[in-house]
């Protein structure tokens, strides 16, 4: 557990930060501000105004060219570029420049311009360093990388994640890291979009030196003076200089982009590797082709559905950046959902209670949270404190000290009930009880229950520790402050909350219930499993439904699906009676080691490959009922908007993010089409394609 | 129970009938008994203690203080942050934990402005934290303090031989590689052979025996017989199986979690089906071949950490704790480090003396099983009349202790003996084994290696 802070350190923490001189400043901007030291050196900190973290806007950039004539005029012998932000040096470019824009040509204009200036930059005859603290992305890391010295803090973490954008790096970066470091780490690095740590960043040579917060001064003036050794370049560089060599190692690289995002809905990996496979080696032509790309991709479908899904992220969010004072969960049940809920929260820094009847299954849950953060987490240190918050509670103490209460026992309503009845007269009167429910509405669980103001829905997916989304669910009776306080602590564990009616399935699950069936019905026809989940998987999405199913666990599945069924009008396919029986065998899926799919050791579908392709009709039959029963949700209120079903089946599901969501991906095909296609379904296969009568208003609204 | 006031009564009759014990020990704090503020002991937890097995167990010494604190604190109705301090003893510390008492605070949550400190007196480590506490709260410096014992004897380190810890040093020393290569021959094959650093510890540096020879020495100083000893060992095997499958440790054992998911939730050096027979076929381990210390009739090497809370009157008051019992006074006592096993004797007198009361007086005891040779070493020199006359200071004899009054639900034999922790739990058990008897005043005592003694004298509130 992390020492809490005493008062002495919060006296003294803020004299920790070096921002360089103090006293007047040279020359102030509305985002950066200049200032010289003694032995002249300029210290140009960014700053931006209204903003909690740094991103390079149009004008950040005229600005920052406003500056470097400044630094040259009053003749400093150096310059040093930092963030005034906690948060980190900059976190890329400014996305709301980039959202919406259509004409390629356009942009390029911009793009030069910024090219200019950081090439300016580049060009200044005094040594120049980045200082670099937190996070430092895309644009960030192009302004450090036209400096001649980066200095890192310890906690730095650098990345190009343009590449999950829909984007390459379009600020240089794309000829000026190949040529600073081993190109083949430097195109994994922009391929991958992975963050390095200020260590990793160091031995690749990426930064010149780590150094504590308290030498940064001492390091800036070794830097300047020429005293810093440096340690660059890569052997592999004079080699990977010849094209012959560049190809060998594109197939490589093409072939794993390729699994990773096929080039017809992710055409950026192909065109970066293109890029450098032309031109490697030629800064100049390299800088030419990149800002041509880059242009290209932008306006493209996939980078500007990918940003759309950055502002629906960014949206999610925002709901839930609510000052947030909880800082105990206790879970109830320590199965696999339970188990994870309780492990992330603990990651996240939360103390967590973990209470089950059985404590055999705490144990195991404890077992995977600990080899969930020896992934997770990089230092001894940090898993130690990981696993020192997560507390195994035997007893059940915890409900009386947490401020959420999170129950996640078996999906049935009496077994919830009780568990209610036995912790809420437990619980601190402030704290929240929310439950994670995937499909029983919480009126269900509010008979004979006190205090029902303070019940909320905080449904998590599977697997909890990566799907970003959390339903929240309100019923009649909860209160605003309970659902404030929901938000916010979504908000604290770094998870997006979706506000959803309560009604059965809420959004996501009954979405999700005709696609699953109607792969059942597939199953049924003949088709073979690998088959049907190929045409989910061609269209984008992560996984097919057939081994979706299985993930989430078959038991799972037929209890929602017969929920479902019996509360609801929703046209869902009948059950079918197989399923029942395997699921009553013990085959429940992934976690029993077999369901549809077998499974080996490790958690892998065995999958045949000698499979006939999918036949052009297959998606449709899988994605449009999803649509169907979406336009139905929104239709009966269970969301309030489109854009929340799109951030939330994204976000839950992975549904095919570079289509940008479900209602995004019907507004761009056409709602006719799709009612069309629905219709001519139902000719074909029966009434479970009717089109919703909602499809009508969404069509009034174009 | 019913019979306490009567003899309460009866002693009250007659004080004078016993002379003040002539002093087998100094101790420094004894004047001041009774002489402040009431202490309480509101709650306590221990870890299973675990059975070393040869290998580093699943916990270090602070691991474990973590393990039963959590949920200890977690059933409190106070926040971590209004303990006032904390106190851990604790033996064999490791290299990575250096004063495991803050280590253990810092990764319980306890707020980085409480102090915490790290005790060692040998074997009565944990029980010199709740005399700290105890003494600290009764002179009014602190209202709350979480005193604990913990100790992974499995983890105690491999020791390199002093010949070979030269030569480590003559090589890294050595300037040029020159120097460096030429200092490499010296190495002997011997000192590659690391020393268990607990065969050390367990032997005492001033007489150089060996703790089971002391045992053995005292076994034979009163007439303890191997087949004495055995029947004793056994004995601690039944009562524990017992208590465990009555559920007499529950909320007192905690279990505990290991990072890869396995479970701990007993005391695992039990053994039920032992037998006088099984007992009987072991051998001497101290002193062979004659000896009648065995590994059957010893404590165990064992991994265990284990709190108190320790509250003033004003604390019960401001977060309505409900005590458990009443700290009423403490001893300690030493002599000759060759029979420390006989230090309980003298600690408990002197204690009982200085409060007026009687062996009768005390309705249940906690002796620590060292050895089963030690403990009844002790019973006896309290009914042998020149050993209470001349060491003690006695009258008469200090009288016999009925089997049922003393370690009931068994002792370190079957539980094991982590040394750091076994005085913490002997306190802790005492509360436990008090209340669910219905009885009232006990002492919990032990013997410690280097020839001291600790007691501590306890009645339910």
């Amino acid at each position: 557990m992390q020492a809490s802070e005493t008062s002495v350190w919060k006296t003294l923490e803020p004299r920790n930060r070096e921002l360089g001189p103090k006293g007047e400043p040279a020359g102030v901007l509305t985002h950066w501000r200049l200032s010289r030291s003694p032995n002249d050196v300029a210290w140009l900190i960014l700053d931006r105004a209204n903003e909690r973290a740094n991103t390079l806007s149009e004008t950040v950039m005229t600005e920052l060219e406003a500056m470097l004539g400044k630094v040259e005029s009053i003749g400093a012998r150096g310059l040093v570029i930092r963030s005034a932000k906690a948060g980190g040096f900059i976190a890329g470019a400014d996305l709301r420049d980039f959202e919406g824009v259509t004409q390629a040509r356009d942009v390029e204009m911009r793009l030069r311009r910024a090219h200019e200036i950081v090439d300016r930059l580049a060009a200044l005859k005094i040594p120049t360093v980045a200082v670099i603290h937190g996070h430092c992305l895309g644009g960030g890391v192009e302004i450090a990388l036209a400096c001649q010295y980066r200095i890192a803090t310890v906690d730095a973490k650098l990345g190009f994640p343009e590449i999950r954008l829909g984007l390459h790096p379009g600020l240089g970066g794309t000829f000026r890291l190949p040529a600073l470091i081993d190109p083949i780490a430097a195109m994994t690095m922009m391929l991958t979009g992975r963050r390095l740590t200020a260590k990793q960043a160091k031995e690749l040579g990426l930064v010149d030196a780590i150094v504590e917060e308290r030498h940064v001064e001492n390091a800036v003036s070794a830097a300047i003076s020429g005293g810093m050794k440096t340690n660059r370049g890569s052997w592999k560089s004079a080699i990977l200089g010849l094209a012959p060599a560049r190809q060998v190692a594109t197939r490589q690289m093409r072939a794993r982009a390729e699994k990773r995002a096929p080039k017809k809905h992710y055409p950026a990996p192909c065109r970066l590797i293109d890029l450098w496979e032309v031109h490697g080696g030629n800064a100049k032509a390299m800088q030419e082709a990149e800002i041509g790309s880059f242009c290209d991709l932008l306006v493209g479908n996939t980078a500007q559905n990918l940003i759309r899904v950055f502002f629906l992220r960014e949206r999610l969010k925002a709901s839930a950046n609510g000052e947030s004072s909880s800082c105990h969960v206790h879970v109830v049940g320590a199965g696999a959902m339970g188990g994870d809920i309780a492990a992330w929260c603990a990651l996240k820094g939360m103390r967590v209670t973990l209470a089950d009847v059985d404590r055999n299954a705490i144990a195991r849950a404890i077992g995977r949270a600990g080899d969930f953060y020896d992934k997770q987490l990089h230092s001894g240190r940090d898993r130690r404190d990981a696993l020192d918050r997560l507390i195994p509670d035997f007893e059940g103490s915890g409900v009386a000290k947490a401020d959420v209460v999170i129950e996640a026992v078996a999906e049935k309503a009496a077994v919830k009930r009780k568990v209610f009845e036995e912790i809420a007269p437990k619980m601190k009167n402030d704290a929240i009880l929310a439950t994670n429910t995937s499909s029983i509405p919480l009126e269900a669980l509010c008979e004979g229950m006190p205090s029902t103001d303070r019940l909320v829905g905080l449904h998590f997916f599977n697997p909890a520790t990566r799907m970003e989304l959390v339903e929240l669910v309100a019923h009649d009776q909860t209160s605003e402050l309970t659902l404030s306080k929901a938000r916010a602590f979504c908000g604290a564990i770094g998870r997006l909350p979706a506000s959803v009616k309560s009604s059965p399935g809420f959004l996501v699950n009954r979405a999700l219930t005709p696609y699953l069936a109607e792969a059942f019905v597939m199953l049924d026809e003949g088709t073979p499993k690998e088959t049907i989940d190929h045409a989910a998987e061609d269209f984008g999405m992560p996984m097919g439904p057939i081994e979706l199913a299985d993930r989430v666990g078959l038991d799972i599945g037929l209890e929602v699906l017969r929920m479902l069924k019996e509360q609801l009008s929703d046209p869902i396919p009948e059950i079918p009676a197989w399923l029942t029986k395997i699921v009553e065998s013990g085959e429940t899926g992934r976690k029993g080691g077999k369901g549809l799919y077998a499974y080996d050791g490790k958690g892998k579908p065995k999958k045949e490959t000698n499979v006939p392709v999918p036949d052009h009709e297959m998606a449709d039959r899988l994605v449009l009922p999803m649509l169907n029963a979406c336009v139905r949700c929104l239709r009966e209120g269970v969301v309030e908007d489109e854009d929340t079903i799109d951030g939330a089946m994204i976000f839950a599901t992975g549904f095919a993010p570079f289509r940008g969501g479900p209602m995004h991906y019907a507004r761009q095909r056409g709602i006719q089409e799709i009612v069309d296609t629905l219709s001519r379904l139902e000719e074909k296969h029966g009434a479970r394609f009717t089109p919703d009568r909602g499809w009508e208003t969404l069509s009034a609204q174009m | 129970m019913a019979s306490t006031t009567a003899k309460d009564e009866v002693r009250a009759d007659q004080p004078a009938a016993r002379k003040p014990a002539a002093r087998a020990s100094q101790s420094v704090i004894s004047d001041r008994a009774g002489s402040g503020r009431p202490v309480y002991i509101v709650d306590g937890a221990r870890t299973p203690f675990l059975r070393a097995r040869g290998k580093p167990g699943p916990f270090t010494p602070v691991d474990l203080a973590v393990q039963c604190g959590r949920p200890l604190l977690l059933r409190q109705s106070f926040s971590p942050d209004a303990i006032d301090a904390v106190i851990l003893g604790c033996v064999n510390v490791i290299a990575d934990e250096m004063n495991p008492a803050r280590v253990a605070a810092l990764r319980l949550g306890i707020s980085a402005s409480v102090t915490a400190f790290t005790v060692q007196i040998n074997c009565g480590s944990g029980m010199q934290s709740i005399d700290i506490a105890f003494r600290t709260i009764e002179a009014g410096k602190a209202e709350l303090i979480l005193a604990g014992g913990t100790e992974a004897l499995s983890h105690a380190p491999l020791v390199l031989r002093r010949r070979a810890v030269e030569w480590f040093g003559r090589v890294a020393t050595a300037k040029t590689t020159w120097t460096k290569a030429a200092a490499l021959p010296s190495f002997r094959p011997e000192m590659a052979r690391p020393v268990i650093g607990l065969e050390r510890g367990l032997t005492d540096p001033i007489t150089e025996l060996n703790m089971g020879q002391t045992a053995e020495l005292v076994g034979h100083l009163f007439g303890v017989t191997r087949e004495a000893a055995d029947a004793y060992a056994l004995a601690s095997h039944q009562r524990l199986t017992r208590a465990q499958r009555n559920g007499f440790l529950e909320g007192e054992v905690m279990p505990a979690v290991a990072r890869d998911g396995s479970i701990y939730d007993h005391d695992d050096g039990v053994r039920p089906d032992t037998s006088m027979e099984k007992l009987a076929e072991l051998h001497p381990v101290f002193e062979r071949p004659y000896g009648r210390v065995t590994a059957g009739n010893s404590s165990q090497i064992t991994d265990g950490g284990c709190w108190l809370i320790l509250a003033s009157e004003r604390a019960l008051g401001e977060h309505k704790l409900k005590p458990l019992a009443r700290i009423l006074d403490s001893e300690w006592s030493a002599l000759n480090p060759a029979i420390m096993g006989l230090a309980p004797t003298l600690c408990s007198a002197a204690l009982l003396e200085r409060q007026g009361l009687h062996s009768e007086s005390i309705d249940l005891w906690e002796l620590n099983e060292a050895f089963s040779a030690q403990v009844l070493a002790c019973l006896a020199a309290w009914e042998d009349e020149e050993y209470c006359r001349d060491v003690l200071g006695l009258d008469g004899v200090f009288g016999p202790i009925e089997r049922d009054r003393l370690n009931v639900d068994g002792g370190a034999i079957s539980l094991g003996h982590p040394v750091g922790t076994s005085g913490n739990r002997l306190v802790l058990h005492l509360v436990h084994a008090m209340r669910r008897l219905g009885l009232n005043r006990g002492i919990a005592t032990e013997c410690i290696g280097g020839g001291q003694g600790g007691a501590m004298l306890l009645e339910i509130v």
